[in-house]
Protein backbone atom coordinates (compact mmCIF):
# COMPACT_ATOMS: atom_id res chain seq x y z
CA UNK A 1 0.00 0.00 0.00
CA UNK A 2 1.61 3.58 -0.88
CA UNK A 3 2.22 6.20 1.76
CA UNK A 4 -0.54 8.23 0.06
CA UNK A 5 -3.02 5.40 0.14
CA UNK A 6 -3.00 4.26 3.70
CA UNK A 7 -3.52 7.66 5.24
CA UNK A 8 -6.64 8.34 2.66
CA UNK A 9 -8.24 4.79 3.79
CA UNK A 10 -7.77 5.70 7.55
CA UNK A 11 -9.25 9.25 6.79
CA UNK A 12 -12.11 7.57 4.16
CA UNK A 13 -12.79 4.96 7.45
CA UNK A 14 -13.09 7.62 10.30
CA UNK A 15 -15.68 9.30 8.21
CA UNK A 16 -17.52 6.21 7.18
CA UNK A 17 -17.64 5.22 11.05
CA UNK A 18 -18.82 8.52 11.87
CA UNK A 19 -21.69 9.15 9.53
CA UNK A 20 -22.49 5.22 11.36
CA UNK A 21 -22.48 6.55 14.69
CA UNK A 22 -24.73 9.81 14.17
CA UNK A 23 -27.84 7.67 14.11
CA UNK A 24 -26.30 4.67 16.39
CA UNK A 25 -24.89 7.10 19.08
CA UNK A 26 -27.82 8.89 19.38
CA UNK A 27 -30.20 5.99 19.38
CA UNK A 28 -27.83 4.15 22.42
CA UNK A 29 -27.96 7.80 24.50
CA UNK A 30 -31.85 8.22 24.01
CA UNK A 31 -32.78 4.67 24.77
CA UNK A 32 -30.76 4.88 28.44
CA UNK A 33 -32.36 7.89 28.78
CA UNK A 34 -36.02 6.62 27.73
CA UNK A 35 -35.90 3.53 29.61
CA UNK A 36 -37.70 3.14 32.64
CA UNK A 37 -34.63 3.34 35.28
CA UNK A 38 -30.71 1.75 35.29
CA UNK A 39 -31.90 -1.43 36.80
CA UNK A 40 -30.13 -4.76 35.12
CA UNK A 41 -33.68 -6.17 34.28
CA UNK A 42 -34.85 -2.95 32.51
CA UNK A 43 -31.64 -3.19 30.79
CA UNK A 44 -32.31 -7.15 30.09
CA UNK A 45 -35.73 -6.05 28.59
CA UNK A 46 -34.63 -3.51 26.11
CA UNK A 47 -31.50 -6.06 24.76
CA UNK A 48 -33.82 -8.72 24.69
CA UNK A 49 -35.02 -7.60 21.56
CA UNK A 50 -32.92 -8.69 18.45
CA UNK A 51 -33.44 -4.93 16.97
CA UNK A 52 -32.23 -3.67 20.12
CA UNK A 53 -29.56 -5.84 19.98
CA UNK A 54 -28.26 -5.92 16.54
CA UNK A 55 -28.67 -1.60 16.65
CA UNK A 56 -26.37 -2.45 20.04
CA UNK A 57 -23.97 -4.96 18.32
CA UNK A 58 -23.33 -2.27 15.43
CA UNK A 59 -22.64 0.74 17.42
CA UNK A 60 -20.27 -1.45 19.55
CA UNK A 61 -18.41 -2.31 15.98
CA UNK A 62 -18.64 1.09 14.87
CA UNK A 63 -17.89 2.83 18.30
CA UNK A 64 -14.24 0.64 19.29
CA UNK A 65 -13.11 1.30 15.44
CA UNK A 66 -13.83 4.69 15.42
CA UNK A 67 -12.28 5.57 18.58
CA UNK A 68 -9.19 2.70 17.61
CA UNK A 69 -9.06 5.46 14.60
CA UNK A 70 -9.07 8.73 16.75
CA UNK A 71 -6.56 7.96 19.11
CA UNK A 72 -4.30 6.57 16.94
CA UNK A 73 -4.06 10.25 15.35
CA UNK A 74 -3.81 11.36 18.93
CA UNK A 75 -1.11 9.09 19.24
CA UNK A 76 0.87 9.68 15.96
CA UNK A 77 0.58 13.39 16.81
CA UNK A 78 1.99 13.84 20.19
CA UNK A 79 4.19 10.41 21.13
CA UNK A 80 7.28 10.60 19.37
CA UNK A 81 9.01 7.54 17.52
CA UNK A 82 11.45 6.95 19.75
CA UNK A 83 8.95 7.27 22.76
CA UNK A 84 7.44 4.46 22.35
CA UNK A 85 4.83 4.90 19.09
CA UNK A 86 4.91 2.14 17.87
CA UNK A 87 4.27 0.50 21.31
CA UNK A 88 1.95 2.78 22.15
CA UNK A 89 -0.61 2.70 18.94
CA UNK A 90 0.46 -1.85 19.58
CA UNK A 91 -1.59 -1.48 22.92
CA UNK A 92 -4.11 0.77 21.91
CA UNK A 93 -5.05 -1.53 19.48
CA UNK A 94 -5.15 -4.33 21.20
CA UNK A 95 -6.92 -2.63 24.11
CA UNK A 96 -9.76 -1.77 21.68
CA UNK A 97 -10.51 -5.02 20.37
CA UNK A 98 -10.10 -6.73 23.57
CA UNK A 99 -13.20 -4.39 25.25
CA UNK A 100 -14.98 -4.88 21.56
CA UNK A 101 -14.98 -8.24 22.18
CA UNK A 102 -15.81 -8.07 25.90
CA UNK A 103 -18.97 -6.07 24.63
CA UNK A 104 -19.92 -8.23 21.97
CA UNK A 105 -19.78 -11.48 24.06
CA UNK A 106 -21.84 -9.94 26.80
CA UNK A 107 -23.89 -8.92 25.05
CA UNK A 108 -24.22 -12.15 23.02
CA UNK A 109 -24.90 -13.58 26.32
CA UNK A 110 -27.83 -10.75 27.68
CA UNK A 111 -29.43 -11.53 24.23
CA UNK A 112 -29.33 -15.50 24.55
CA UNK A 113 -30.59 -15.59 27.69
CA UNK A 114 -33.47 -12.78 27.20
CA UNK A 115 -34.82 -14.61 24.23
CA UNK A 116 -35.08 -17.89 26.18
CA UNK B 1 0.71 3.01 10.62
CA UNK B 2 -0.73 5.99 8.65
CA UNK B 3 2.18 7.85 7.32
CA UNK B 4 0.02 11.51 6.73
CA UNK B 5 0.82 14.83 7.63
CA UNK B 6 0.75 15.43 11.04
CA UNK B 7 -1.11 18.12 13.15
CA UNK B 8 0.39 21.75 13.23
CA UNK B 9 2.03 22.59 15.87
CA UNK B 10 0.21 23.88 18.57
CA UNK B 11 2.46 27.25 19.51
CA UNK B 12 3.24 28.25 15.63
CA UNK B 13 -0.33 29.65 14.97
CA UNK B 14 -1.83 32.43 15.80
CA UNK B 15 -4.39 31.94 18.53
CA UNK B 16 -8.37 32.16 17.38
CA UNK B 17 -10.86 30.80 19.20
CA UNK B 18 -12.13 28.06 17.11
CA UNK B 19 -8.89 26.33 17.83
CA UNK B 20 -10.19 25.64 20.78
CA UNK B 21 -13.20 23.65 19.46
CA UNK B 22 -10.86 21.21 18.02
CA UNK B 23 -8.64 20.94 20.98
CA UNK B 24 -11.54 20.16 22.63
CA UNK B 25 -13.06 17.68 19.57
CA UNK B 26 -9.93 16.07 20.75
CA UNK B 27 -10.50 16.13 23.86
CA UNK B 28 -13.56 14.92 24.31
CA UNK B 29 -13.05 12.46 21.84
CA UNK B 30 -10.41 10.84 24.07
CA UNK B 31 -12.80 11.18 27.52
CA UNK B 32 -15.74 8.79 25.23
CA UNK B 33 -13.03 6.36 24.23
CA UNK B 34 -11.72 5.66 28.30
CA UNK B 35 -15.61 5.26 28.22
CA UNK B 36 -15.69 2.62 26.03
CA UNK B 37 -13.87 -0.24 28.80
CA UNK B 38 -17.01 1.24 30.95
CA UNK B 39 -19.02 0.42 28.61
CA UNK B 40 -18.02 -3.38 27.98
CA UNK B 41 -17.54 -3.80 31.89
CA UNK B 42 -21.36 -3.05 32.37
CA UNK B 43 -22.47 -4.80 29.37
CA UNK B 44 -20.74 -7.89 30.94
CA UNK B 45 -22.34 -6.64 34.58
CA UNK B 46 -25.41 -6.76 32.96
CA UNK B 47 -24.76 -10.45 31.15
CA UNK B 48 -23.85 -11.87 34.71
CA UNK B 49 -25.93 -11.24 37.52
CA UNK B 50 -27.96 -9.27 40.18
CA UNK B 51 -24.91 -9.31 42.69
CA UNK B 52 -22.42 -8.13 39.65
CA UNK B 53 -24.27 -5.53 38.79
CA UNK B 54 -24.80 -4.15 41.91
CA UNK B 55 -21.36 -4.77 42.73
CA UNK B 56 -20.67 -2.22 39.72
CA UNK B 57 -22.93 0.12 40.47
CA UNK B 58 -21.63 0.37 44.05
CA UNK B 59 -18.17 1.13 42.57
CA UNK B 60 -19.32 4.65 42.11
CA UNK B 61 -21.20 6.19 44.36
CA UNK B 62 -23.74 8.84 43.85
CA UNK B 63 -22.25 11.74 43.33
CA UNK B 64 -19.25 9.94 41.49
CA UNK B 65 -21.57 8.59 39.25
CA UNK B 66 -23.62 11.61 38.58
CA UNK B 67 -20.85 13.60 37.53
CA UNK B 68 -18.99 11.23 35.54
CA UNK B 69 -22.57 10.72 33.44
CA UNK B 70 -23.32 14.40 33.25
CA UNK B 71 -19.38 15.14 31.84
CA UNK B 72 -19.79 11.93 29.19
CA UNK B 73 -23.15 12.93 28.12
CA UNK B 74 -21.91 16.31 27.37
CA UNK B 75 -18.74 15.06 25.85
CA UNK B 76 -20.38 12.96 23.65
CA UNK B 77 -23.36 15.99 22.76
CA UNK B 78 -19.76 18.27 21.76
CA UNK B 79 -17.99 15.63 19.81
CA UNK B 80 -21.57 14.84 17.81
CA UNK B 81 -22.38 18.17 17.04
CA UNK B 82 -18.77 19.20 16.39
CA UNK B 83 -18.55 15.99 14.45
CA UNK B 84 -21.03 17.09 12.02
CA UNK B 85 -19.53 20.68 11.11
CA UNK B 86 -16.53 18.20 10.29
CA UNK B 87 -18.21 16.18 8.29
CA UNK B 88 -19.92 19.16 6.47
CA UNK B 89 -16.42 20.58 5.74
CA UNK B 90 -15.47 17.55 4.59
CA UNK B 91 -18.14 18.36 2.23
CA UNK B 92 -17.18 21.19 1.20
CA UNK B 93 -19.58 23.29 3.02
CA UNK B 94 -19.13 26.03 5.68
CA UNK B 95 -15.39 26.31 4.80
CA UNK B 96 -15.20 30.42 5.15
CA UNK B 97 -14.01 32.08 8.00
CA UNK B 98 -17.34 34.07 9.30
CA UNK B 99 -19.00 30.89 8.40
CA UNK B 100 -16.61 28.30 10.59
CA UNK B 101 -16.94 31.13 13.12
CA UNK B 102 -20.67 30.86 13.31
CA UNK B 103 -20.74 27.26 13.07
CA UNK B 104 -18.76 27.53 16.16
CA UNK B 105 -20.87 29.50 18.12
CA UNK B 106 -24.01 26.61 17.20
CA UNK B 107 -22.07 23.78 18.22
CA UNK B 108 -21.44 25.15 21.44
CA UNK B 109 -24.99 26.68 21.79
CA UNK B 110 -26.22 22.97 20.87
CA UNK B 111 -24.10 21.42 23.32
CA UNK B 112 -25.32 23.53 26.21
CA UNK B 113 -28.90 23.36 25.14
CA UNK B 114 -29.01 19.68 24.41
CA UNK B 115 -26.88 18.72 27.30
CA UNK B 116 -28.81 20.53 29.53
CA UNK B 117 -32.34 19.01 28.10
CA UNK B 118 -31.25 15.50 28.19
CA UNK B 119 -29.31 15.72 31.75
CA UNK B 120 -32.54 16.93 32.96
CA UNK B 121 -34.73 14.31 31.76
CA UNK B 122 -32.08 11.83 33.27
CA UNK B 123 -31.25 13.26 36.62
CA UNK B 124 -34.84 15.16 37.34
CA UNK B 125 -37.30 13.53 35.36
CA UNK B 126 -36.33 9.78 36.03
CA UNK B 127 -33.79 10.68 38.84
CA UNK B 128 -31.25 8.00 37.98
Amino acid sequence: MSVRHSGLRHWRLQRATALGLLPLSLWFVLSLILLPDLSRQSVLNWLASGWAAAAMALMLILLAWHSALGVQVVIEDYVPMKSGRRFALWLSHLAHAAFVLMALLALAAVFRSGAA
Amino acid sequence: MARRPLSPHLFIYRFAYTMSLSILHRITGLALAAGLPVLALWLVAVASSDAAYARLNGGFTGVLLKVLLAGWLAAFVYHLANGIRHLLWDAGVGLERAEARRSAVIVIAATVLITAVLAYFLFMVRGS
